[in-house]
């Protein structure tokens, strides 16, 4: 109960101290609007921020996702079977997670149009690589041990990853998930920057920061928040369902 | 343990490097009338082949005055200067919520979820916002840009060094008690030495979080320089060979930033007599 208490005080002051320096201050509304203002704005026109969740979230982000996640756990599935191409692409795939993949955005605009399939595509590249990575990672993580035992049982390569090396993976493909749901929203808000249809929350920052309606901003970059705490929230819940379950 | 990882990674990037030659030639394919030549020797075509791309990049930095605005390394300047500021400006902020967070008690009961949410809130998405607002402020360039480079990068280092600020085990706290340490003390003789070890870490992820947050930022910007602006042009105008070696440059940006961290680590692990 106090564990919440705390964090959830400081948050309400925070707001309460904004709304307070806001009005008392008279800070011209460019700059920073009141919370209320941005809750105003949020409520104004439900259809469009519906269109743009609609756009953004439920097509770029969940579709690049999940086609970057299971395309990144196959390709682990495939290399997980030479030690050899492991040690050759691993590498290269960290070095590739640092890199600045979101700059595709525009190649991907021309490969598959300016509406959410380029988007997803970006997504896609983005969440590849973490899942790449950390699910190799927990395939590996499998003890001599345990490996020996499976073996000494006759077990098949199929039966060896199903029943021992996805088991013991799970607590890393979580890990990966969060990471990529994360950069799934920030690349698909992102991604949009680079042209596209007259719908989604990275169009609509972008055009409402230009036209100066900081309040509408600061309402749609709320949305995107939960989004990002929501999907995280999802995501945490049922690694703690699945993951620790013995 | 240590096996030699080279020649994988020869074997891994030439069937990369082969695999990018057969999606060029099949995705230039109409573009190039069904010639197999013509397919990587095009002007602007879907895909360029990997030796386009080197020829770009050869001629936009060794092809050109590295003040000309045609220059990948005038533009590579640009940004790295904002990333930089960035990176440096998010380390302090990170170091100092750090140190905060593990010597006050409060400030890290209230505190801490709210900067693990920070960073579920896509933060680049605030790019335009923050370009706006602090050009309303009168203050537009490189200022906005490192910000949002700082925004990105102080987050793994808080998180890392204060893991590592709290690594010691109650023994060596417990030791430095009895010989009357105060808290500065152990701070410089036992804290701030065991951190080390998660500093480089996470300064490797914020450079690199860093040089993404320096390139998103120039795009709301309408710059002219840097290469997020060059990324935009070359989307503009369908020029598909410039915005491969924009990549290129940027990729080269990221990663010889995380290899200064690198660097940075051996001396430091050199100067303290071969560990972490």
């Amino acid at each position: 109960m106090t564990r919440n208490a705390l964090p959830l005080l400081f948050g309400v002051a925070v707001l309460l101290l904004w709304q307070a320096a806001v009005v008392g201050f008279d800070i011209p509304r460019i700059l920073l609007p009141a919370p209320t203002e941005i809750f105003a704005a949020l409520i104004a026109d439900p259809s469009t921020l519906f269109a743009d969740l609609n756009q953004t979230f439920f097509h770029s982000t969940l579709i690049g996702l999940g086609i970057g996640c299971a395309s990144g756990f196959g390709a682990a599935l495939l290399v997980d079977r030479s030690p050899f191409l492991r040690r050759g692409f691993v590498p290269l795939a960290s070095l590739a997670g640092a890199l600045p993949i979101v700059g595709i955005a525009p190649i991907a605009v021309m490969w598959f149009g300016f509406d959410w399939p380029s988007k997803a595509a970006v997504v896609a590249a983005l969440t590849f690589f973490p899942s790449f990575v950390h699910t190799v990672a927990g395939l590996e993580s499998v003890g001599a041990l345990e490996r020996d035992l499976m073996v000494s049982l006759a077990a098949s390569r199929g039966q060896m990853l199903r029943k021992l090396q996805l088991p013991a993976s799970l607590p890393f493909l979580f890990a990966a998930l969060k990471v990529n749901s994360v950069l799934a929203l920030t690349g698909a808000v992102v991604a949009e920057f680079f042209g596209t249809p007259t719908v989604g929350m990275g169009f609509r920052i972008a055009t409402e920061a230009a036209r100066m309606n900081i309040d509408r901003v600061w309402a749609m970059i709320f949305v995107v928040a939960l989004c990002g705490s929501g999907s995280y929230a999802i995501i945490a819940l049922a690694e703690r369902r699945l993951a620790y379950r013995s | 343990m240590k096996e030699s990882r080279a020649l994988p990674i020869a074997v891994a990037l030439a069937i990369l490097l082969l695999l990018w030659y057969a999606a060029a030639v099949a995705l230039n394919w109409t573009q190039a009338n069904g010639d197999l030549l013509a397919t990587m020797s095009l002007a602007k075509p879907l895909l360029p082949a990997p030796h386009q791309i080197a020829v770009e990049f050869w001629n936009s930095t060794a092809g050109q005055r590295i003040d000309s605005k045609r220059s990948l390394i005038f533009h590579a300047a640009v940004t790295a200067s904002s990333m930089l500021a960035g990176f440096a400006l998010g380390v302090a902020i990170g170091l100092l919520l750090a140190i905060l967070l593990v010597h006050v008690r409060v400030l890290d009961r209230a505190l801490l979820p709210w900067i693990v949410a920070s960073q579920t809130v896509p933060i680049l998405a605030l790019a335009p916002m923050i370009v706006v607002v602090f050009g309303a402020a009168g203050l537009t360039g490189l200022v906005p840009k490192a910000v949002i480079s700082a925004y990105l990068s102080f987050f793994p280092v808080v998180i890392g060094v204060a893991k590592g600020l709290r690594a010691p085990d109650r023994l060596q706290l417990d030791l430095l008690h009895t010989y009357d340490a105060g808290r500065r003390r152990v701070f410089t003789v036992l804290r701030w030495p065991s951190a080390m070890r998660f500093l480089f870490p996470s300064l490797k992820v914020a450079i690199a979080a860093a040089t993404v947050g320096a390139i998103v930022a120039e795009l709301p910007t309408g710059a002219e320089s840097g290469l997020g602006a060059r990324l935009l042009a070359g989307s503009y105008y369908g020029q598909t060979l410039q915005i491969w070696a924009a990549l290129a440059m940027a990729s080269l940006l990221a990663a010889s930033g995380v290899g200064a961290v690198v660097l940075l680590e051996r001396l430091v692990i050199r100067a303290r007599g071969g560990r972490l």
